[in-house]
């Protein structure tokens, strides 16, 4: 592992039946530092990102976390350790107010007891996302944008030192593309290293300053932004030959 | 990371309208007690406590089942092998040491919320119906080993010889509707401190999204097997004084459908996602077959739970709470 990184992985081996999803994926996230996954449809990149947050349990290889070997953590200790994620597809708790959403992750992620200081966080946290107007409306009421932006508040509540946003642009107008990123933006230079897994990559490109490709589960290419899209071989795998 | 903090100020404020919250509800329900209770008393009759009484059992029981089923969205088919661990545990200690009920209750809380810490153990893993599935199956298992067991009276039942009156408290049928009365708004305090502290949320969490919830940092079974456990508690603290109440005990009764049927239908009639619906459900439904009982037929009990479950599941899917919060949604 490197010394160097907050999250990392070595041989990272997922299987589904007869199927292997990833054949050993190496990855360091350095602190604070913004990485964009990128791969086609079934690469396996939301099937790693399942495997570094324990939302499934991978078949070999091993992943650290500042230090500590998660491998075989549960996810929802992973998570009070300062990795969190958000996902594809959104997932709001439809069942509570876009704030009791947030307060979720700052209760039992963050570890914040006092009600009444969760309640005024929450807040604090649904501005700093633009969902303040929000707060007390029930999730179903929000536009998709405003569902990719709870679902980046739930993660930033649980005050995470790692942040990997699973497609959080996906299905969104340029507009939009643009008030995601500039959110992320605010997250990495408050101290979060951040992994964006997205197909946009005009996003990628302005995101990341570094870009990792996988295709059918193995890793291809690492480099900058400029770099790995020239490579030959992820041209292959976006374009074919 | 850490977050820019909230100002002293908003804290503050926000305690101060926690504190109205919590206080309101609680005189309302001090007065409705206060109202059934005299009201009991003028009544007067052996019936009229004993009405009572089942109403009240049937409101601990919805609540209980509420706490696991309503907030964390695991639906139990096995309350009524929690009511009968309660019920045989009270025939256990009434053949042996003879404890006073108030004393039985406890233990019989302790046997049943053991019982749902290991079945949860074992079942929480699954979700859905499969879960269910392995519920119904621990209510045939409890149903055989008691069918099988001599010394609580097997398929033939037990007697349990009740007093006449008991010191202070008068009729010992009085003495039984204090005890549930009691029983029952303790399993409301429980229930509603659940749905308040941050235990709750983590269950509405869950119910939602699984997943989701975990990468929250909610300790999903963790949760889920307290809920078992707490949930089992009561319904076992519900069945202790039912020996006594009913004075023979079989498991044909014990075991009885009608406690199944009744606690998981009274819930999704009053609503299941606060602690208030469990208690409209069971003093509805549990007033109605009360009602039906002395006009009509016993008979009519599970027609009655039926008939008003296709209504509600049909016109208003989150039951009667969920109905006027709606209702309340549009007009504002």
């Amino acid at each position: 592992m490197s010394t160097a990184s907050v999250l990392s992985s070595r041989g990272v081996v997922k299987k589904f039946g007869g199927f292997t999803a990833l054949t050993g994926i190496d990855f360091d996230l350095g602190p604070n530092e913004r990485v964009g996954l990128i791969g086609p449809n079934g690469s396996g990149k939301s099937t790693f990102v399942n495997c570094l947050t324990g939302a499934l349990a991978c078949d070999a290889g091993t992943i650290d976390f500042g230090g500590t070997d998660i491998t075989d953590m549960a996810a929802w200790r992973r998570a009070r350790l300062g990795l969190a994620r958000s996902f594809q597809i959104p997932r709001p708790f439809r069942g509570l107010t876009v704030r009791r959403n947030i307060e979720v992750p700052l209760a039992f992620a963050a570890g914040l007891s006092d009600q009444a200081q969760i309640e005024a966080e929450a807040e604090d946290v649904l501005a700093r996302v633009g969902l303040a107007a929000k707060s007390r409306k029930g999730p179903r009421s929000l536009s998709q944008v405003e569902l990719r932006k709870l679902e980046l508040g739930r993660a930033l509540a649980a005050r995470p030192k790692v942040l990997i946003a699973d497609e959080a642009m996906a299905g969104l107008s340029d507009s939009e593309v643009d008030e995601i990123l500039v959110l992320l933006m605010q997250l990495n230079d408050s101290g979060i290293a951040i992994v964006l897994i997205e197909h946009i990559m005009r996003a990628v490109v302005r995101f990341s300053q570094r870009v990792i490709v996988l295709v059918a589960g193995a890793k291809i290419a690492e480099g900058t932004p400029m770099d790995v899209l020239s490579h030959p071989e992820v041209v292959r795998a976006y374009l074919g030959q | 990371m850490s977050l820019p903090h909230a100002s002293d100020k908003a804290v503050g404020e926000k305690r101060s309208r926690m504190r109205a919250a919590t206080l309101l509800p609680l005189a309302g329900m001090a007065v409705a007690i206060a109202i059934v209770f005299f009201g009991l008393d003028w009544v007067g009759t052996d019936y009229a406590y004993l009405a009572a009484y089942t109403v009240l059992q049937f409101v601990v029981l919805s609540t209980a089942w509420n706490i696991l089923g309503g907030y964390a969205g695991y639906v139990n088919f096995a309350s009524a092998a929690f009511f009968a661990v309660g019920v045989y545990t009270s025939v256990i200690v009434y053949k042996t040491v003879k404890l006073p009920l108030i004393a039985t209750m406890p233990l019989a809380a302790i046997a049943a919320g053991l019982l749902g810490l290991g079945v949860g153990y074992l079942t929480l893993r699954l979700r859905g119906t499969f879960f269910s599935i392995a519920t119904l199956a621990l209510s045939v298992v409890m149903n055989t080993l008691v069918v099988n067991w001599a010394f609580v009276g097997g398929s033939r039942g037990v007697y349990v010889l009740r007093p006449q009156s008991i010191d202070f408290f008068g009729p010992y049928t009085r003495y039984l509707c204090i005890v549930m009365l009691i029983l029952s708004i303790i399993s409301v305090l429980i229930a509603r401190a659940v749905e308040k502290s941050w235990f709750g949320r983590g269950l509405a969490a869950l119910k939602d999204d699984e997943i989701a919830a975990e990468c929250a940092g909610v300790p999903a079974l963790r949760l889920k097997l307290a809920a078992t456990a707490l949930s089992g508690a009561l319904m076992g603290a519900a069945g202790a004084p039912f020996p006594f109440f009913v004075t023979y005990v079989d498991p044909a009764t014990a075991f009885s459908l009608t406690i199944a049927v009744n606690t998981i239908a009274m819930p999704l009639i009053g609503g299941t996602s606060t602690w208030i619906g469990p208690v409209i459900g069971a003093v509805l439904l549990g007033s109605l077959q009360q009602i039906a009982t002395v006009t009509i037929s016993s008979a009519l009990n599970l027609l009655i739970v039926g008939v008003l479950m296709v209504i509600f599941i049909t016109l208003a899917p989150n039951g009667i709470v969920g109905l006027v919060q709606k209702i309340r949604e549009r007009r504002s």
